[in-house]
């Protein structure tokens, strides 16, 4: 089977979005089939990966160092598998979401944060990453600016200056390397690095950058505006995807390049910071009053949990991609979940969801259903992905780092049954509710759902994750 | 096709697919909902039935879906694991009757029965569960599934008790998954083993496996109500009736007894937690929670909450009994699990229907209610009287095999304990009997909703399932000699631990 799936995972959605661009009347059905073609073609690489194991490409023919090369190991299949399902349950949730001016903006732009997602997972090389992380940014934050509202642009305005330095700190430590070793195709990086002060200043430059967009705290301070503030779906892709794309390169630079010589005290300083970032995320989500707040600042203390692998090291990889995978999985459920709730009410205010249990069932299940992931509690992917970091942690002897793990599962239960137990009650205040489509519920409640199926299909999971051992040493 | 693999999965499903499907149904479609409330838990009885006989004829049977490397999800019908599903099937059947009587015309019945057959689900496979880990997954899920029903009514003071159960409950799994987690890296296995998998370990993990044990066991402490562990359990009572019956009563609680016992039998092996010296301080908790749940069931005024005090006491019964070393203290111990089941569902039946009929909820609104309600009243008294040991009763027969128990394995003590917490239950029981039989009945009642018929006094469906658990009260406890009773069960079970014995 010779189809370039991986090259039509970037071409489709770019073709459609062009093509949204300029008929948007036909936009929507474009989008939705373009969607589904690249679940089918994401679906279609992993069995080629099954059976041929890593995809290395050569774009135009054109071999590194002067080509673009593309690269798919078990990893990128992981983060493009959790595109096309997050991608999947966006597009149908945005069709019934939007207005139809809204969604004319919407569309395009859409389409090509799916690319440039896409094309982020699948590159090799250094330079290629910066290109896509950056044009996926600016995507990220037209779409966070597009309901227009003061709000809205505050919160986009501080997003865009951080996306912007984030990005700017990531070119500079490129260029440092390039200067350094005369390359960027990271596969003939690890082979030359050596601790020089150019390699560790472009440690430093490429890993603040990555951290700020990948908002670790204390880096966080323009994530909970700016996706509270974005429209729903927005919110969905940004909490899910957007964040994760950076910690994916980082997570690459760290075990292919950075990793061998950056040593124990960069890795504990990265676990101190999720440590942080677990405690005062879940503790500003429960002080939260509005819902889309509390779900944002539940992203800060969720980032957290991926970067208590780094201290774990080797052992606890595989537990961070799950997490990512069942993270994206629930985030996005979870705010397309709470995006109803405020549809239906008119308003998110935790305290007056007044029997939303009762009269939005599908959406408060969703809820329920994304939360019982994020409090890893079992059966779900979540719950996985917790056992696996927990197991690392014990076998090491890790007591401080296992305590943080239980002690964030039990706040991350202290926020989402705060939210339940008001969804279940009634409220002092009673509103004339809207109603909600029906594409919406589900949307929010299929995502959901396959946060918690993830539970069953950890096996499979963690096999195809081996595929080209990205966690071995090996990449792209 | 191969039966035997399939069972425990379907006895599970046979709770789960109704329990979806319901969720889906519009709240009018009663008839519907009824026919599959009953439909599964008619199922579920038979497939038990099959699994028991089966299991007496020597049949293994067992199911296994990979979950993690190395960890699988086991599906396992062993002798001690159907002595729970058996008591939860019977009942689930007797509960979902009464629920439909009891919950008619009352708003969300498809999202209570949807939760209340997840709840069922989820304590079949608490009881099947092959490993630790699949222990821990359906214990959460336990967790997780009661909590709807505990606010189900909505109001304020149920979302504060519903927040104290997830506070007890889940703080309690977060230890219970440390615990399972911590074992997993230092043994590589999970696997729920007659006699226990742990004897072989190496002296130099002897420390570590006792913290293991006081964390597993303080994790399954908070459902089984251990003080101090059992503050959540009086407050949930703001439940339905069927909900404080079935699972306060019975799944719940017995999910966390029942768990004391798998760690005890099956994890460490009796002999081996003896060897470590951690039967006695587990016997002293149950002790001290048998005393302190008596001594507060006393001062309540509240039927429903005195009921619950005593289930703290009761339930504790069967961690005594585990902790006895020696296979007389165990039989005592595990045919409470039953015993206790069938007494205690019979009370709280009995609590519904006077608040349900007469809309009484204390203890002094209850003078003459034995000559308005004299049936459900009668089965009350047994009941009663089965938790004080009184004579014929279940009770009088788990609590003999227990002060045996106690008597074998040199713990006199223990025969105090005992003795104590007879003369305190007959001290909160025998006030009410008197009250209902003998006080005279008052001009009105609080708010009597449900009218006398000639002899009925209240809705069919309503008396009937007290009457059937009060008279099996009274048959397990006259028959407790035949082949059938949970007696033998448990002695078979006990066979198995202490002597390796296979049918």
């Amino acid at each position: 089977m010779d189809i370039p799936w991986a090259v039509m995972l970037i071409v489709l959605p770019l073709a459609a979005g062009l093509m949204a661009f300029v008929w948007p009347r036909v936009a929507q059905t474009l989008v939705l089939c373009c969607s589904l073609a690249i679940a089918l073609a994401v679906a279609g690489l992993a069995l080629q990966l099954w059976h041929h194991g890593v995809f290395h490409h050569a774009l135009g023919g054109w071999e590194a160092p002067l080509g673009i090369g593309l690269y798919a190991d078990g990893l990128s299949l992981v983060l493009l598998t959790a595109t096309a399902l997050v991608g999947m349950g966006v597009s149908v949730y945005a069709s019934a979401y939007f207005t139809l001016d809204d969604a004319h903006h919407f569309w395009p732009i859409w389409l090509f944060l799916l690319a440039a997602l896409n094309a982020l997972f699948l590159s090799a090389d250094l330079f290629n990453l910066y290109v896509t992380l950056e044009l996926m940014g600016l995507a990220a934050v037209a779409l966070t600016a597009l309901s227009g509202g003061r709000d809205a642009l505050a919160g986009a305005v501080r997003y865009l200056f951080a996306t912007l330095s984030g990005s700017l700190a990531y070119l500079l430590g490129v260029a440092l390397l390039y200067h350094a070793f005369g390359s960027v195709d990271m596969a003939t990086l690890a082979g030359r690095m050596t601790p020089v002060p150019a390699a560790w200043a472009a440690l430093g430059l490429m890993s603040a950058g990555l951290l700020l967009k990948t908002a670790l705290f204390p880096l966080h301070f323009w994530l909970p505006p700016a996706h509270a503030s974005a429209p729903s779906p927005v919110s969905a892709v940004l909490s899910a995807l957007v964040i994760k794309a950076s910690f994916y390169i980082l997570l690459r630079l760290w075990i292919m390049l950075f990793g061998p010589f950056a040593g124990d005290g960069v890795a504990a300083l990265l676990g101190g910071m999720g440590t942080a970032a677990i405690v005062w995320g879940s503790v500003q989500a429960l002080r939260q009053t509005r819902l889309k707040l509390l779900v944002a600042y539940s992203t800060v203390a969720q980032i957290g949990y991926l970067f208590l692998a780094f201290p774990l090291a080797a052992a606890a990889w595989n537990a961070a991609a799950v997490l990512v995978l069942s993270h994206a999985l629930a985030k996005s459920a979870m705010f397309l979940a709470a995006g109803n709730l405020l549809h239906f009410g008119g308003h998110d205010r935790i305290a007056d969801l007044d029997r939303v249990v009762q009269r939005l069932p599908l959406s408060a299940f969703a809820f329920a259903l994304a939360g019982v992931s994020l409090m890893g509690l079992p059966p779900s992917g979540g719950f996985i992905g917790k056992w696996l970091l927990l197991e690392a942690a014990l076998a090491q002897g890790r007591w401080d780092l296992a305590a943080v793990m239980l002690l964030g599962g039990l706040l991350a239960a202290a926020y989402v049954f705060k939210v339940l137990g008001h969804a279940f009650t009634q409220a002092a205040v009673t509103h004339e509710p809207t109603a909600v489509p029906a594409r919406m519920e589900w949307a929010a409640l299929l995502l959901a759902c396959s946060a918690i199926l993830l539970g069953f299909t950890a096996t499979p999971l963690l096999s195809l994750l081996e595929i080209g051992a990205p966690f071995g040493g090996s990449g792209p | 096709m191969n039966w035997d693999a399939w069972l425990p999965p379907l006895v599970v499903l046979s709770s789960l697919l109704p329990g979806l499907i319901i969720f889906v149904l519009p709240e009018e479609r009663v008839g519907l909902r009824t026919v599959l409330n009953v439909t599964g838990a008619v199922a579920k009885l038979l497939l038990v039935g099959w699994m028991l006989w089966g299991v007496a004829q020597g049949h293994h049977y067992e199911a296994r879906l990979a979950l993690l490397p190395d960890i699988e999800l086991v599906l396992r019908a062993d002798p001690l694991a159907l002595l729970f599903v058996t008591l939860s099937a019977v009942l689930w059947l007797l509960t979902t009757v009464y629920a439909i009587g009891y919950l008619e015309a009352s708003p969300h019945r498809s999202r209570f029965f949807g939760f209340f057959s997840l709840c069922v689900t989820a304590a079949i496979g608490v009881a099947l569960a092959g490993n630790l880990l699949t222990f821990l997954v359906f214990y959460e899920l336990l967790t997780l599934t009661t909590y709807p029903l505990v606010v189900h009514r909505g109001t304020e003071a149920a979302r504060k008790a519903g927040q104290t159960y997830l506070i007890y409950t889940l703080a309690g799994g977060t230890l219970l998954l440390l615990g399972t987690v911590w074992l997993y890296t230092l043994t590589g296995t999970l696997e729920f083993t007659e006699g226990g998998f742990l004897h072989t370990m190496d002296a130099a993990h002897h420390r570590s496996l006792i913290v293991i044990f006081i964390l597993l066991i303080v994790g399954l402490g908070v459902k089984a109500a251990l003080v101090p562990l059992h503050g959540w359990l009086p407050k949930a009572m703001v439940a339905p009736a069927p909900v404080s019956a079935l699972l306060h009563a019975v799944a719940v609680v017995k999910a966390g007894a029942f768990g004391i016992v798998r760690v005890v039998y099956d994890v460490y092996g009796v002999e081996f937690a003896q060897r470590l010296n951690l039967l006695t301080p587990l016997a002293v908790a149950a002790a001290v929670t048998i005393i302190w749940g008596s001594l507060r069931a006393l001062f309540q005024d509240d039927l429903k909450k005195r009921l619950a005090y005593s289930t703290v006491s009761q339930v504790s019964y069967i961690a005594l009994g585990v902790a006895l070393f020696g296979p007389v203290g165990t039989i005592g111990g595990l045919v409470h699990l039953v015993h206790q089941g069938i007494m205690k569902i019979t009370l709280f039946f009995c609590a519904g229907n006077y608040a349900e009929t007469l809309g009484i909820h204390k203890i002094s609104e209850m003078n003459g209610a034995g000559r308005r309600m004299p049936l459900t009243t009668l089965a009350f008294s047994i009941a009663a009287l089965g938790m004080m040991g009184a004579p014929l009763t279940a009770g009088a027969v788990s609590k003999a095999w227990l002060v045996e128990g106690a008597t074998a394995a040199h713990m006199p003590w223990v025969v105090w304990v005992l003795w104590t917490s007879s003369l305190l239950n007959a001290a909160y029981f025998l006030p009410i009997l008197w009250r209902t039989w003998f006080r005279p009945m008052p001009g009105a009642w609080p708010d009597e909703h449900i009218p006398a018929r000639r002899w009925r006094e209240t809705v069919w469906l309503l008396l009937l399932p007290p009457l059937v658990t009060a008279a099996a009260t009274l048959v397990a406890g006259i028959y407790a000699d035949t082949a059938i009773s949970p007696l033998a069960w448990a002695q078979l079970i006990t066979d198995r631990e202490y002597f390796r014995a296979t049918p």
